[in-house]
């Protein structure tokens, strides 16, 4: 008897191994589907214009042009949305991130009246499109002058994140409500205990989530696009969006796929380095919706 | 807080720890609170008086006060039901992705040696630059050069359509950029989703004789409706506002406007013809609709979306 469940179960391996070498293939030439483009996307920046222009299909390139990537990086619109991109996501993570993770702290573990409310509020603001705000939003900062500076992008940040608050008050909620009034007693100041308990309890969820906001900062082209109005302070994706534009008349499409890989690479690279933290997070806040 | 208040309350109900508890509560989440007040609040009021008014940016709102007109306008105008219907045939998308993905990720939830390495590659397109990777398909998507009709070319001999420049084939072309971008995040979703299930519930199935066809229709489909449920309503919320790619691929919103969005066709009349009255109704008819679908789909929630008890 423990023998024949012994081999069937052999037999069932091996039909599941069988099984699962096909899935393996098929999700292999999904894949390369998926990622395809980009691969074209990195081969043609090596590419010579005549070469992607010529009528007969190529993927390699022949002969291999190294100097677009150079090319794109002396551009001096390159470099400098590059700085304004970085500009705006310094200041904003740093303080964007300690004013959510304050308020997260405060929603999660203090008793203050008009908690619910005021978390209600802030809720709903994820569910508002922005564009209804965008005109107002955009009136708003011309009258103040910042059109003609980066402080559209940065000022609402700094105020925090909704969706950051709303995960790490949930990260918050396993950690038991006891340890505030331990520390209380303690005579630990409010301030205290967000920066000497909670703020190490939320380091890694936090990390996580600024991550992601900082590739939500790098990739956004809609609110640069709207309310940055001076030239000298566009962000890289609508300086990569204006080369487009710009060198599409004389067919540089190595160029133009060269300052798109560029464009992609840091988030790409972020992704592939914290990968795990990153599908775990985004798993989380997906079944928990 | 003024001492004279602050003792009112202390003595109506808080003791002295527990305002201080209450100040300090508050104070910690007055930044997000005066933002929240100050970038989306104030916004949303002032748009909608805005929508009531034929304001330009410039002028005065209260001299141009035009009431409902803005509303009866735009129910008038053809453009914005041809946009309106684009941004619905767009969603053609959410189903597909949300299959697509259901169906890798059943693949993808067995252990097969190297399956996580597929997964980051199906999750690449997700964290790359909407612009760049909108760029990039433009060129795929090239009438006469493009890596598409290369291909077909290649293949058939005929030469591919003209996929952005066509009426049809841009609604097509629009669909499989989108379903391609965000598929992959459908699948990391559906996967933790899947590993949620009990393995026990497929093997009391098996005993009872349920073919793999079965256990996924009547096991797998419904457990992992949660899942379905947040990719539908996060799907028709973002579907609603569908701009960028289009702003990218198709600046000009296509031959007759075939690829233009609700959105798009705000920013146009707001930011390009700056009837920011107009816009506003606009973008409030959004708001509406958006909160219509979804209250509709949660309320329908309860027939379909199960929980594993």
């Amino acid at each position: 008897m423990a023998k024949n469940d012994e081999m069937s179960s052999e037999i069932k391996s091996h039909k599941s191994m069988v099984i699962d070498r096909i899935i393996f293939v098929v999700l292999l030439l999904g894949a390369v589907f998926m990622v395809f483009p980009l691969i074209y996307m990195i081969l043609s920046s090596f590419m010579t214009k005549n070469q992607i222009l010529a009528a007969d299909f190529s993927i390699i390139p022949d002969p291999w042009k190294f100097g677009k990537y150079g090319e794109v990086l002396a551009k001096p619109e390159f470099l400098r949305g590059l700085r304004n991109t970085l500009i705006v996501a310094l200041p904003v993570l740093i303080i964007g991130g300690f004013t959510s993770s304050l308020s997260a702290f405060s929603f999660s573990k203090l008793n203050f009246r008009g908690k619910n409310g005021i978390f209600l509020g802030l809720l709903a603001t994820m569910m508002i499109p922005f564009a209804v705000v965008m005109i107002p939003q955009y009136v708003m900062f011309t009258k103040m002058g910042w059109t003609n500076s980066l402080l559209p992008l940065i000022i609402p940040g700094l105020f925090g994140n909704v969706s950051i608050i709303f995960f790490l008050r949930q990260n918050l909620t396993s950690v038991p409500d006891s340890i505030v009034e331990a520390a209380k007693l303690d005579g630990c100041s409010y301030f205290k205990m967000y920066l000497s308990i909670f703020l190490p309890l939320m380091k890694g969820a936090l990390m996580t989530q600024l991550i992601l906001w900082f590739m939500g900062i790098w990739n956004d082209y809609l609110a640069p696009t709207i309310f940055i109005q001076n030239e000298e302070w566009f962000t890289l994706q609508v300086v990569i969006r204006s080369f487009n534009s710009y060198y599409a008349v004389n067919s540089d499409y190595p160029l133009i796929m060269a300052a798109s890989v560029l464009a992609i690479l840091p988030t790409l690279l972020l992704f592939f380095f914290f990968q795990r933290y990153i599908i775990e997070s985004l798993a989380v806040s997906g079944v928990k919706g | 807080m003024s001492g004279g208040k602050a003792k009112e309350i202390t003595k109506k109900k808080m003791n002295k720890a527990e305002f201080k508890e209450h100040c300090w509560g508050l104070a910690f989440v007055s930044p997000a609170f005066i933002g929240f007040l100050v970038f989306m609040a104030f916004p949303i009021v002032f748009a909608f008086f805005a929508s009531l008014t034929k304001w330009n940016g410039m002028n005065s709102m209260m001299d141009n006060f035009v009431g409902l007109n803005n509303y009866i306008k735009l129910f008038a105008d053809a453009k914005f039901w041809k946009v309106l219907l684009n941004t619905v045939i767009y969603m053609i998308g959410i189903p597909i992705g949300m299959i697509l993905g259901l169906v890798i990720a059943v693949g993808m939830n067995r252990k097969i040696k190297g399956i996580k390495f597929l997964r980051t590659l199906y999750y690449v397109p997700v964290v790359s630059s909407l612009v760049a990777v909108a760029i990039l398909w433009m060129w795929v998507f090239n009438y006469d050069y493009g890596l598409l009709n290369s291909i077909i070319k290649h293949v058939t001999g005929v030469h591919g359509p003209n996929w952005l420049g066509d009426e049809f084939w841009v609604k097509i072309s629009m669909i499989i950029f989108m379903v391609w971008k965000g598929l992959g995040s459908s699948i990391i979703l559906y996967l933790s989703g899947l590993q949620g299930i009990p393995r026990d519930l497929y093997e009391a199935a098996k005993i009872d004789g349920s073919s793999g066809w079965n256990l996924f229709r009547h096991i797998t489909v419904p457990l992992v409706s949660p899942v379905t449920f947040y990719l539908l309503i996060t799907g028709l919320i973002g579907g609603f506002q569908v701009f960028v790619e289009v702003l990218v691929m198709v600046p000009s919103g296509g031959l007759n406007y075939s690829a233009a969005t609700v959105v798009f066709y705000l920013y146009d009349k707001a930011f390009g013809s700056n009837q920011m009255g107009y816009g506003s109704a606009m973008a409030f008819i959004l708001a509406i609709f958006i909160f219509i679908v979804t209250a509709i789909n949660f309320k329908g929630q309860d027939k379909w979306v199960k929980t594993i008890q």
